[in-house]
C-alpha cells in the first residue's frame, strides 16, 4: 500500500486587515510593525466630547498647532511595537543587571573615593525627578497627540523615562541609601543650584500642544541634558577620576539616548519637511526651548563641572545645532 | 548553470531576511510553499546584515537566521557583516 502525500498551496485572499492595508497597498504582506501602528487611531463614533473640554474631540488634531495630511507619517524607525519594544528593554536590563552584580561583586565602589561619590550623588541623584517629569510629559504626548504612529512610540518613551528614573535612584540607593534620595529631593525644592531646572520642568507640565511638548521636553532638554550628564559628565569627568563604575551603572542612558534620539529625529524630519509652516514653527519651538533649556541647564553643568561646565555646555549646544541642521531645522 | 538556494520557515521572522535577500541578488528567484520559503540564485547569494538591520530597524546578528533556516546549498563563507553561497565556477 502506498501513500500519497500531496500538498495543497492555498493562496490566502488577503493578507492583512483592510484598515492596514489602506495605508500600505493591496496584496503586500505588513510587518508586524506596521499591523499594529497603522489604522490603529480611534475616529469615529465618539458620540459626545469630553466634559473636561467640551472644545476639542476625545482625539483631536487640532489641540496642536501642527498641521500633517497624514498623522501615520511618523514612523518609527527602530519599529517597536509593545512586543519588539519589551523585547529589547528586557535585553537592555539583563545587560544593566550584570553591570550592578560585576560593580557590587568585585566590591568597585569601594574604590571611588568619598569626594567623588558625594559630587556625583550631588549631580545624578536630584536628576530622577527630571526624569519622572519627562515620563509626565511623555504620557501627555501620549494622551493628547493624534495617531498611534506618534502615541504608541510617546508611551514607550514615557516608561523608558521612568526606568532611568529607577536606575537612577537605584544608583543612589547603592552608593549611599535611602537618606541620600531625600538629600536630594530637597536639593531638588530648595537648593538654587537647581531651581532653574526645576522651573523648566514645571514650566513644560503645563504647555498645552503636544508637539510643543515634544519639542520642549524630548528635543530641547533631552537632547542637552543627555550628552552633558552622561556623556561629558559620567563617561568623561568621573570616569577619568578612577569612577567607570559609575558609567557601568548608568550605562542604559547614552544607550537609550543614541537609540531614541534615532526616533526624536525621525519625527522631527517629518514635521519639517511637510510644509513651511510646520518648518517655521517647530523651529520657532526649537529656538525658544532650547535656549531656556541651556540656561536651565547652565548651574548644573557649572555644578558637575567646576569651572568648565559653561563650555562643556556650549560644546554640547553646538552638536545640539548640527543634529537640528540634520533634520532641516536651522535652529 | 549551477543554483545555489536557502530556504526558510515562512514567518515574520524571515520576512525582512527574504526582502532583504531579493533587493541584495538580482537573480534570485523565490518559491513561496506552505511554510517555507526557498530562494534559488545562479551560482552565488549573499545576505548583508545591513540590508536586514535597514529593514528591521534594529541590531541583527547573522547567526540570527539558523533560528529559521530550513535547508541550503552551496559552499559556505560567512563573517559578521555578511553570508555568502556559492558554487565554485
Amino acid at each position: 500500500m502506498t501513500i500519497d502525500l500531496k500538498t495543497i498551496n492555498i493562496k490566502p485572499q488577503r493578507l492583512t486587515y483592510a484598515h492596514v492595508a489602506k495605508y500600505i497597498g493591496e496584496g503586500k504582506a505588513p510587518s508586524r510593525y506596521q499591523e499594529a501602528t497603522l489604522g490603529a487611531q480611534q475616529e469615529v463614533n465618539f458620540h459626545y466630547r469630553p466634559t473636561w473640554d467640551p472644545d476639542h474631540e476625545l482625539f483631536d488634531t487640532s489641540r496642536t498647532a501642527l498641521q500633517m495630511s497624514d498623522w501615520y507619517a511618523f514612523k518609527d524607525p527602530r519599529q517597536f511595537y509593545y512586543a519588539s519594544w519589551t523585547m529589547a528593554r528586557a535585553r537592555q536590563q539583563d545587560a544593566v543587571e550584570a553591570n550592578f552584580e560585576f560593580v557590587e561583586s568585585r566590591g568597585m565602589l569601594d574604590m571611588i573615593s568619598e569626594d567623588l561619590r558625594k559630587h556625583v550623588l550631588n549631580v545624578l541623584t536630584p536628576l530622577r525627578h527630571v526624569a519622572w517629569g519627562a515620563n509626565m510629559n511623555n504620557s501627555e504626548i501620549s494622551a493628547s497627540g493624534y495617531g498611534t504612529a506618534l502615541t504608541a512610540p510617546a508611551m514607550f518613551h514615557a516608561m523608558d523615562n521612568l526606568g532611568v528614573a529607577q536606575y537612577l535612584t537605584r544608583l543612589a540607593l547603592t552608593l549611599a541609601g535611602p537618606e541620600d534620595l531625600d538629600a536630594a529631593k530637597s536639593a531638588w525644592l530648595h537648593d538654587p543650584t537647581w531651581q532653574s531646572l526645576r522651573r523648566y520642568v514645571e514650566d513644560t507640565f503645563v504647555v498645552q500642544d503636544p508637539i510643543e511638548l515634544f519639542v520642549a521636553q524630548n528635543v530641547a532638554l533631552d537632547g542637552l541634558l543627555y550628552p552633558l550628564i552622561y556623556e561629558v559628565f559620567v563617561d568623561g569627568h568621573v570616569a577619568l577620576k578612577g569612577g567607570s563604575a559609575i558609567a557601568m551603572l548608568t550605562a542604559f542612558m547614552p544607550e537609550w539616548f543614541s537609540e531614541s534620539s534615532r526616533w526624536v529625529d525621525s519625527v522631527l524630519k517629518v514635521m519639517a519637511a511637510e510644509s513651511d509652516d510646520n518648518k517655521a514653527l517647530v523651529t520657532n519651538w526649537a529656538r525658544r526651548w532650547e535656549e531656556q533649556a541651556a540656561t536651565a541647564l547652565l548651574p548644573v553643568a557649572e555644578l558637575a563641572l567646576p569651572g568648565t561646565g559653561h563650555t562643556a555646555l556650549e560644546d554640547v549646544r553646538t552638536q545640539f545645532r548640527a543634529r537640528l541642521g540634520k533634520c532641516g531645522i536651522s535652529v | 548553470m549551477s543554483n545555489v538556494f536557502i530556504a526558510f520557515q515562512a514567518n515574520e521572522d524571515s520576512r525582512p531576511l527574504i526582502e532583504a535577500i531579493l533587493a541584495d541578488n538580482p537573480g534570485a528567484t523565490v518559491t513561496e510553499s506552505p511554510g517555507m520559503v526557498k530562494i534559488d540564485a545562479p551560482w552565488h547569494l549573499t545576505i548583508r546584515r545591513k540590508s536586514i538591520e535597514e529593514r528591521t530597524g534594529s541590531r541583527y546578528d547573522l547567526q540570527q537566521i539558523h533560528v529559521n533556516l530550513i535547508t541550503l546549498s552551496g559552499h559556505i563563507d560567512e563573517d559578521d557583516d555578511q553570508f555568502t553561497l556559492s558554487w565554485k565556477q
